[in-house]
């Protein structure tokens, strides 16, 4: 894994953004070649999304040929619920650039079939040719997406029951009211997740440290579902200094050395304003 | 008329870079259109996953909801209250001249006539859509005749009546029609207002007390027949006394209704109302205030003397005085006017000023569905304005129906 710690969570969502725009540049999309990207919902993204839609409306980055797929979105929330993962998705990011509407994909928590509808979200990921990128999170209890503690490793989308950790973290969202706060959702697998080519996880705050740790320092465990992802070739943490207070002074100071190589990722930074060819391949080491 | 397939292949226009007023706040939101109506753009997205097919930059304006003036007399030289050959042609090019003030919808108002004239011109004046040709006619405010003597103002006496004989048939035997009808002032304390009250409200129209010396007592009991409005605030009523307030008191009585708002409307010219009892009546009850101009024909006359009818007037800036004397004979303050005037006196934010002369006239008239908003479904009736206020255009159904001139280099 590259574990990239920038100083605090505005900086480690640019680094995030500047990365996910190199990633879609040097990609080179087109009518006949998608990027497509796996996309979170949350607090933690909320900086990132804001700074790539910074980078739409200075023309630096265009998302006329961008597939988006989202992790997750709860059951039985109308999808103009003003928390839906719709709404969330609507207000922050998708009206602000230029996607086409065609090209976004979220799970409907209102299907008639939940099932049928999680095996036709995997249907639309493979047609699509597979995720390019995933970006997701982790929550306090290390899960990613609604993949809960106990949560098979291999696992699809599917529908899920919300553990109470994750229901007492989103009450917040439901003005502090647990009766409101929606109890199941649908949610792409950690198998689902795994198979993109690449992955990104954007862990931000002290909240989340003792996550981080038990996802990078300790064992593969279904427990801590985010710490399957040692067990895939491309996968990216980026982090502020709060979300490593958990972790080993050694495993900081060797990635916080790395940052002189990692730093290449995003510098230069390239703009679809400029006619030079990036290289097809980003750094990589 | 509206919705079906064809709706869902009309063209999308997306005003951007503008700030709205929606829920009382300025957001920085851009204004989807549709039909003449205004879109969800979430709706549009997810159910069909279409995008805006042109888009109109604002310039970084405030986007408002389209004036609504509820008391208007007559300008540029038309009087309503007068039976005319043509009075449809006067009705017509007020209209068109007000879409200047950002005024998107109003009430014609007639006052207080001898019935030949209600029959003749009231079925000239009716219900009409806004749109390129000028601003929409909501319905007509009749102002009088059943008012008080004491307060008639420049009401002409001869034509004062009463209703103790026949109540509502007498109502209707004096105007004739009240199909057109959507506000009535009347006074409260003439004999069998109560009936009268009831059955206006019955049909729908909008009773408001005015020129008028009724006590708190009589006012309270005539909201709680029905009367919802209070003509011009303070001018042509008693004047707020400690021990009885007065039709003033409805702005705080603990009479009327529960889930009932008594509306005011207020002439903010900076003349006829002095700015620190605007400054009382807001704070007592901002949620009620309604912006009118309750303009006279001399509007957008410009200065100089003007034959009006039977009168002469003098214009000088924003007054308007009987030829050779100081009596004021109206207002002549443009809405717009009007709202940069209660901002400035009332140092009260950008979204009251607009609110007053937008959301809460549509709410009296109980059209807040469709007019004096920017909620999805409403009408794309709303103005362009700069920081000061000043209307830079003026859109009717999504259309630009005037747009300020541009200084020519």
């Amino acid at each position: 894994m590259k574990l990239i710690i920038l100083d605090h969570y505005l900086e480690a969502s640019e680094w995030a953004a500047k990365y996910i725009r190199n990633r879609i540049i040097q990609f080179n999309p087109g009518p006949d070649k998608y990027f497509t990207l796996g996309l979170p919902t949350g607090s933690t993204p909320l900086a990132c999304y804001k700074k790539l839609i910074e980078y739409y409306n200075n023309g630096d980055l265009s998302f006329k040929y961008v597939k988006t797929f989202n992790m997750d979105e709860y059951v039985g929330l109308p999808r103009d619920h003003p928390e839906s993962y719709h709404s969330f998705m609507w207000n922050n990011f998708f009206k602000h650039i230029d996607i086409d509407p065609g090209n976004t994909h979220i799970l409907d928590g209102n299907a008639a079939d939940l099932q049928a509808e999680c095996d036709a979200f995997e249907e639309k990921i493979k047609d699509a040719g597979g995720i390019e990128l995933f970006v997701g999170g982790i929550g306090p209890d290390g899960h990613i997406a609604f993949n809960e503690p106990g949560s098979s490793l291999v696992s699809r989308t599917r529908v899920k029951t919300l553990a109470m950790d994750t229901i007492l973290a989103n009450a917040r969202f439901f003005h502090g009211d647990l009766s409101k706060v929606p109890t199941m959702a649908l949610t792409v697998g950690v198998g689902t997740v795994m198979e993109a080519r690449e992955v990104m996880i954007l862990i931000t705050g002290a909240h989340k440290a003792f996550a981080l740790y038990k996802a990078i320092e300790e064992g593969v465990s279904h427990m801590w579902t985010v710490s399957a992802f040692q067990q895939h070739p491309r996968t990216i943490f980026v982090c502020d200094e709060d979300a490593t207070l958990e972790l080993k002074v050694k495993t900081v100071k060797y990635f916080k050395g790395l940052m002189l190589v990692h730093s290449k990722l995003v510098d230069p930074l390239y703009s679809m304003k400029e006619k030079i060819e990036p290289p097809k391949k980003p750094y990589s080491d | 008329m509206r919705g079906g397939q064809d709706s869902v292949r009309a063209p999308v226009l997306r005003f951007t870079n503008c700030r709205l007023l929606r829920a009382g706040k300025l957001l920085r939101e851009d204004l989807w259109v549709r039909e003449g109506r205004i879109l969800d753009p979430e709706k549009l997205f997810f159910d069909e996953q279409r995008l805006a097919d042109q888009q109109r930059d604002c310039g970084g304006c405030i986007l408002a909801p389209g004036f609504i003036d509820v008391q208007i007399n007559g300008g540029f030289g038309v009087d309503f209250s007068q039976a005319t050959e043509d009075v449809g042609s006067g009705v017509a090019l007020v209209a068109q001249k007000i879409l200047a003030h950002g005024v998107t919808s109003f009430c014609p108002t007639l006052v207080t006539s001898p019935p030949e004239v209600y029959h003749k011109v009231l079925p000239h004046i009716p219900v009409k859509r806004g749109g390129p040709h000028g601003a929409g006619v909501l319905g007509v405010h009749l102002e009088g005749p059943f008012i008080s003597q004491q307060k008639r103002g420049a009401h002409p006496e001869a034509h004062l009546r009463s209703f103790e004989a026949n109540a509502f048939k007498d109502v209707l035997a004096t105007y004739g029609c009240l199909d057109n009808v959507c506000i009535l002032t009347l006074a409260p304390e003439l004999d069998r207002s109560h009936e009268v009250i009831r059955e206006l409200t019955a049909l729908g129209i909008r009773v408001s007390l005015g020129h008028s010396v009724a006590d708190l007592q009589m006012a309270e009991k005539a909201v709680q027949s029905g009367a919802t409005f209070i003509t011009h605030l303070f001018n042509a009523m008693l004047p707020f006394h400690h021990r009885d307030p007065g039709i003033v008191g409805l702005l705080t009585s603990d009479q009327v209704p529960a889930g009932r708002c008594v509306f005011y409307g207020m002439i903010a010219d900076g003349i006829h109302t002095n700015p620190a009892a605007l400054r009382i009546a807001h704070r007592a009850h901002p949620q009620g205030l309604v912006l009118v101009t309750d303009a006279i024909p001399a509007l957008g006359l410009g200065n100089g003397r003007h034959t009006l009818g039977q009168q002469v007037v003098e214009v000088d800036e924003l007054s308007a005085y009987v030829a050779g004397t100081t009596t004021l004979c109206g207002s002549i303050a443009p809405m717009d006017v009007c709202v940069r005037n209660f901002l400035e006196a009332t140092g009260c934010s950008l979204e009251s000023a607009l609110e007053a002369a937008s959301l809460h006239p549509a709410q009296l008239l109980g059209l807040e569905e469709c007019k004096g908003t920017l909620d999805f479904g409403a009408d794309a009736d709303f103005v362009l304005l700069d920081d000061a206020l000043h209307v830079q255009a003026t859109y009717i159904s999504g259309e630009l129906v005037w747009q300020a001139e541009v200084a020519r280099p």
